[in-house]
């Protein structure tokens, strides 16, 4: 016990640094935080403009889909920030940093969470919550106990899913000593495309997302169950079945660190 | 000129060697190409008559888009250029006998040329073989396809011109990305490549295809498939001349400017 309260003290105290480090640059702070920020809202952008155009894709209105892609951009945004680690391992290892981190008697996994904790994804945070409170104010959707707790497994599952989506990006390092673009797909690319429910991309792909990577798991399915488009109480655990993808994610990164030959210098 | 040539061919020859990565950008993608197709026809079944496009134009503005990204992609900026401004080694570039804006200039079409030249062929090929309404139609017409090829150049060209808005004014602010990070989503947006610019109500896209980001991608795109035709072609393409004209004119007087008060960082 006395370890793990520690190992949070240790998170934030990597959390405090790297804040201080960052308010050296200022302008360069406001001007990125300004761009993440406007990143994600050209994307709602499109998304507005569609349904100018159409009143509903698949069955679902504007503002279902605009709940479905703040609650999905809400998952990306709280795993990026807190993940983001992983997503700059690629250069740890080329350099030979990662050395270092073997060698402290900490959990490598924290320390990598740790290292990089970039404070401009402010604008983005500040981006999903506007949505996020949007989506959910602007949806006619009858909230109960039972909804906000669905939404909250949501987040957790979505959370979960994207740090290992994250950490299998990073363990891949292991082996070839670089960040590979067509894991994007997987990360960003289901951001994008997690803004439509996963049903609307056709059956095919409801199942890949269902089996393989279970985005609808954390999407498509609850979200059906926020709009009483089914009765089936067992939706809402959905989201949580989704984390047994961390699983096979962790066992690539224990065996990815096993295998390590360090590189760099 | 000779050097700007042979530079951009020493450029040229080391992006072609790139081609796991180009690999696994195809899959990539082929993948968003797919999803955002099918997402079309999603919407296309909502409401057939409130498409603004055919589907088969809608396809093939999507392949070409993804098979092209190379060339409109907003991100793909030389990293190289904002290191040498950051890191100082833009000394050794201003003593060079040669005008940094031509050679920059020499260097982004390189890198997005070859770039486009791993990428583009296999992903056009496959996409040619689906199924109608999925897959990359034959262009228009002989015409159409003629002038697809000068409007593309032609969009390149402002591309590149608006990437090198962001290297000069990078002179003045130093670290370039926070620029990076605005400009693209202001590119994406405004160039059709969120969603194509038909799809825009009438009179916000009639505004929209003034901007030069308009200029880029979105004019040689619907040539190709016949959606823009006879004046109004004419009149998008003479858009996009000017534009490169201004552009050019713009970028290279901030470009001296900056060159004359560059102060030179690191050591």
């Amino acid at each position: 016990m006395k370890k793990k309260t520690s190992g949070l003290k240790l998170y934030l105290h990597y959390l405090a640094v790297v804040v201080k480090s960052a308010m050296q640059y200022k302008a360069s702070f406001f001007m990125m935080a300004f761009g993440q920020f406007m990143v994600s809202f050209s994307v709602l952008i499109g998304v507005y403009y569609m349904f100018q155009r159409f009143s509903n894709v698949k069955g679902f209105t504007y503002s279902e889909v605009l709940l479905c892609f703040s609650i999905m951009l809400m998952e990306f945004t709280l795993a990026e920030i807190w993940a983001r680690g992983f997503d700059t391992f690629p250069s740890m290892i080329r350099q030979g940093t990662f050395d270092r981190v073997l060698l402290r008697p900490r959990s490598e996994v924290l320390q990598v969470l740790g290292s990089k904790f970039e404070l401009v994804r402010i604008g983005k945070v500040l981006q999903a919550i506007v949505m996020f409170v949007y989506g959910m104010t602007h949806v006619e959707v009858h909230w109960t106990a039972a909804k906000i707790l669905t939404v909250v497994f949501m987040l957790i599952g979505g959370v979960g899913l994207f740090t290992g989506l994250f950490m299998i990006y990073a363990a891949l390092s292991f082996f070839t000593l670089e960040g590979l673009e067509f894991m994007n797909m997987f990360t960003d690319g289901a951001r994008e495309y997690g803004k439509y429910p996963f049903g609307v991309y056709g059956k095919r792909m409801l199942q890949i997302t269902t089996f393989v990577i279970p985005y609808a798991l954390v999407q498509y399915y609850p979200l059906l169950y926020l709009l009483d488009r089914t009765e089936n109480d067992g939706f809402i655990f959905l989201p949580l079945l989704a984390l047994w993808f961390l699983i096979p994610s962790y066992a690539l990164w224990r065996y990815g660190v096993r295998k390590y030959q360090s590189s760099g210098s | 000129m000779k050097k700007y040539i042979s530079f951009f061919r020493l450029r040229l020859v080391t992006g072609l060697q790139y081609r796991t990565a180009a690999l696994a950008g195809m899959a990539t993608q082929f993948f968003w190409g797919f999803m955002e197709i099918m997402v079309f026809h999603a919407f296309y079944e909502a409401d057939p008559a409130a498409y603004p496009m055919t589907m088969e134009a809608t396809a093939s503005y999507v392949w070409l888009q993804q098979a092209l990204l190379a060339f409109f992609g907003a991100w793909m900026f030389e990293g190289e250029i904002f290191d040498i401004i950051n890191n100082g080694n833009l000394a050794y570039e201003l003593c060079r006998p040669i005008h940094i804006y031509d050679m920059w200039f020499a260097r982004s079409i390189a890198l997005r040329l070859s770039r486009a030249a791993l990428r583009c062929i296999p992903i056009l090929t496959v996409a040619a073989f689906l199924p109608k309404g999925y897959g990359l139609e034959l262009p228009a017409s002989a015409q159409a396809f003629f002038w697809f090829i000068v409007s593309l150049s032609l969009g390149l060209l402002v591309m590149i011109s608006l990437n090198m808005l962001v290297y000069v004014a990078s002179l003045f602010t130093i670290s370039g990305d926070g620029l990076k990070i605005l400009f693209c989503s202001v590119v994406e947006v405004l160039s059709g490549q969120i969603i194509p610019l038909p799809f825009f109500p009438e009179h916000v896209q009639r505004i929209l295809e003034l901007n030069p980001f308009a200029s880029t991608g979105n004019v040689p795109f619907r040539i190709y498939s016949g959606n823009l035709s006879g004046q109004q072609m004419y009149r998008a393409i003479l858009v996009q001349f000017i534009w490169l004209i201004v552009l050019n004119v713009v970028g290279r007087m901030i470009g001296a400017r900056g060159e004359r008060r560059a102060v030179v960082q690191g050591g």
